[in-house]
């Protein structure tokens, strides 16, 4: 079972500052972690890999830091992990990124499955997989919570939607994203740090890939970042004032004027 | 302040902290509460490689040593000391085996442990062997096939949940201590049973037994070295064991500072937070004093320890005796900035303070320690 998990490496909080100028993430002085539901990603490759045999690979595209995300899937137990790291690749969009990312899976060459995080946190998107799939050509399942069986050529998994739950068949080589509740993911073990501490990172760039700086990063996305902005605040609390019984009389009153009762 | 650990060490002391704060922490009152052993943070402990630290290479462990094993156990002590003392009895137990067993021995028994497939446990104490940890009575005659044993071990940790257990115990009567020695005995041995459970103070995460032996056949092969020298290997094992009850107390100290810190930090009296009261900043300012002391004694201690020095008794006994007087007091401390809600169990200070008391009792009280050190002072003044 050769495995290919996709992650990214985000900044490790939800409150994140955006450059007004620039309209991008401000990422200084904020530690940056593996994107958690990718996590999720790396530790169910890793139980199939002790299951099944086999061997995970763990890609990333990011800048040369996010060699640290790397290096922290191979305390967890990936074999191999691949950073694709351009100037080019810069400022991609979705697209952008499914394409990079699907260009070097198919450099890695032969492969199973490909897992990764239903979302990131940052981007919060959800496209990176299913557009990988429509590039690869490949059957995509989104929200996976659990792999009831694997074999040669075969899958079957357990999705969440929003009903409950959906059981799906499909053949091998496939894509899937899971969700946070397919497993816990383990900590690393000591043994897995300081292998990982010396573990090398294959690094590739527009020329290893074999693409051209058109199809990829800023230039090669389809969508432009225009403005990004917190949204204004508008309170719209009201504060319904007098003897309890004449606020509960009022607050009737309104909930019957918005046909909530 | 910056021990320069070795970066093998650094990963320890982070992957330590991690596993406390992210499996411990959340547990740590109930665990205190119901008085359970933590199997589930054993396994954890295990799955991190935490018992290979003190194990040597070739029997599948790390092959760190004596600091190595104190990062371990005041990073689990700052959040919890009675997981922390689970964890350190495990090197307690199999310390006389690494540095006395023969090769099949530690072949047999040292992978288990290194992999945390079974814990260890060493056992000296008896109703009548306390701070006289020569007057114990348990025995161990030779037999056709092996040693009988028989008497009680009083106060055991990890027992009854351990399997691997160092016992010290005669096989010569006559000659009193220098008849006693180091034996190993597997749980579910025949003739081996556990007594009492101790409902204790503190430390309720841990599991204090009786260990009761009624006729039981060990095989001659399962004893350490060589008769009569099982209560020498004991006070060897002991020297360099007490840096690590230093190191539960040091992580106990920085618990409770940092505990204490914090709710001083947040809470608000006569308009403004009790941090800002010179009395109060007095308090915390002795408590990191203390902290950082405790901690660099320690550390020293352990680093002399693994130098391979032979002169041990003395530092090792007051890492343990300096730590752990300060975490009596820095718990007590802690208890008092934090006022009423210190004492409540809904805070975890009246805990660090019940789990510091056992640390100026267990591996030597801190009476018969400062006996060893005066002795040790009255040796040296005779020679001159």
């Amino acid at each position: 079972m050769n495995i290919v998990v996709c992650i990214k490496q985000v900044p490790g909080t939800t409150e994140v500052k955006i450059d007004p100028e620039t309209n991008t993430l401000i990422r200084q002085g904020i530690e940056n972690i593996i994107n958690p539901f990718d996590t999720y990603a790396i530790e169910e490759a890793v139980r199939l890999k002790e299951k099944h045999g086999g061997k995970v690979t763990v890609l990333t595209m990011g800048p040369p830091q996010a060699d640290a995300a790397l290096k922290e899937a191979v305390s967890v137990g990936a074999d191999e992990v691949i950073l694709l790291s351009d100037r080019a690749f810069a400022g991609a969009d979705t697209w952008a990124t499914a394409n990079t990312l699907a260009k070097a899976i198919q450099k890695i060459g032969a492969f199973d499955l490909i897992i990764t995080g239903r979302q990131t946190i940052d981007g919060d998107t959800g496209q990176v997989g299913p557009e990988m799939s429509e590039m690869l050509n490949i059957p995509f399942i989104a929200y996976v919570s659990q792999i009831e069986e694997i074999k040669e050529g075969y899958l079957r998994v357990s999705r969440m939607i929003e009903e409950g739950h959906e059981v799906l068949e499909t053949t091998l080589p496939a894509i899937i994203t899971v969700a946070k509740e397919i497993n816990i993911p383990r900590l690393p073990s000591l043994r897995g740090m300081m292998k990982s501490k010396s573990a090398a990172v294959t690094t590739w760039s527009i020329k290893e890939l074999g693409v051209n700086d058109k199809e990829v990063g800023l230039a090669g996305s389809s969508t432009q970042v225009v403005k990004i902005f917190f949204p204004q605040r508008v309170s719209q609390a009201e504060v319904l004032t007098g003897e309890p019984a004449e606020q509960v009389e009022k607050l009737i009153g309104k909930l019957k004027e918005a046909k909530l009762i | 302040m910056d021990y320069f650990l070795t970066e093998e060490q650094k990963t320890i002391r982070e992957l330590a902290r991690r596993i406390a704060e992210e499996k411990v922490l959340p547990v740590r009152a109930e665990l205190d509460e119901k008085e359970e052993f933590p199997w589930e943070i054993v396994k954890e402990l295990a799955a991190a490689d935490m018992f290979r630290v003190f194990i040597p290479e070739e029997y599948d462990g790390l092959g760190g040593g004596c600091l190595d094993l104190c990062l371990v156990t005041e990073e689990l002590s700052r959040v919890c000391c009675g997981v922390a003392t689970t964890y350190a009895v495990n090197a307690l137990g199999c310390l006389t085996l690494i540095e006395y067993g023969t090769e099949e021995q530690k072949k047999k028994y040292l992978p288990d442990i290194a992999s945390g497939k079974r814990l260890a446990a060493f056992a000296i104490t008896e109703p009548t062997a306390g701070s006289d940890s020569s007057n114990i009575k348990t025995t161990a005659d030779k037999v056709d096939g092996g040693y009988l044993l028989n008497g009680t071990k009083q106060f055991i940790t990890n027992g009854g949940e351990a399997e691997i257990y160092t016992i010290i115990a005669l096989t010569d009567k006559t000659r009193g201590a220098r008849g006693a020695s180091a034996i190993i005995v597997e749980k579910g041995t025949e003739g081996f049973t556990f007594g009492k459970k101790e409902k204790k103070m503190g430390i309720r995460a841990s599991i204090t037994s009786e260990l009761v032996f009624h006729n039981c056949l060990v095989p001659e092969e399962n004893l350490i070295g060589k008769p009569g020298l099982g209560f020498i290997q004991a006070m060897r094992l002991f020297d360099k064991s007490r840096p690590g009850i230093g190191a539960e107390a040091v992580g106990l100290c920085q618990g409770a500072l940092e505990a204490a810190t914090d709710y001083a930090a947040q809470r608000i009296q006569f308009d403004h937070p009790i941090i800002t009261e010179p009395v109060v900043q007095q308090m915390l300012a002795d408590m990191s004093i203390n902290t950082e002391a405790a901690r660099a004694l320690v550390y020293a201690a352990a680093r002399y320890v693994d130098s391979g020095a032979k002169d041990v008794t003395e530092y090792s006994a007051a890492a343990k005796v300096f730590a752990s007087d300060a975490a009596m007091k820095i718990t007590v401390d802690a208890v008092q900035v934090c006022g009423g809600s210190g004492y409540m169990r809904d805070y975890p200070v009246e805990k660090m303070m019940r789990d510091a008391k056992i640390l100026q009792i267990y591996e030597g009280t801190n009476q018969i320690l400062r006996n060893a050190i005066a002795m040790n002072l009255r040796k040296r003044k005779a020679r001159t």
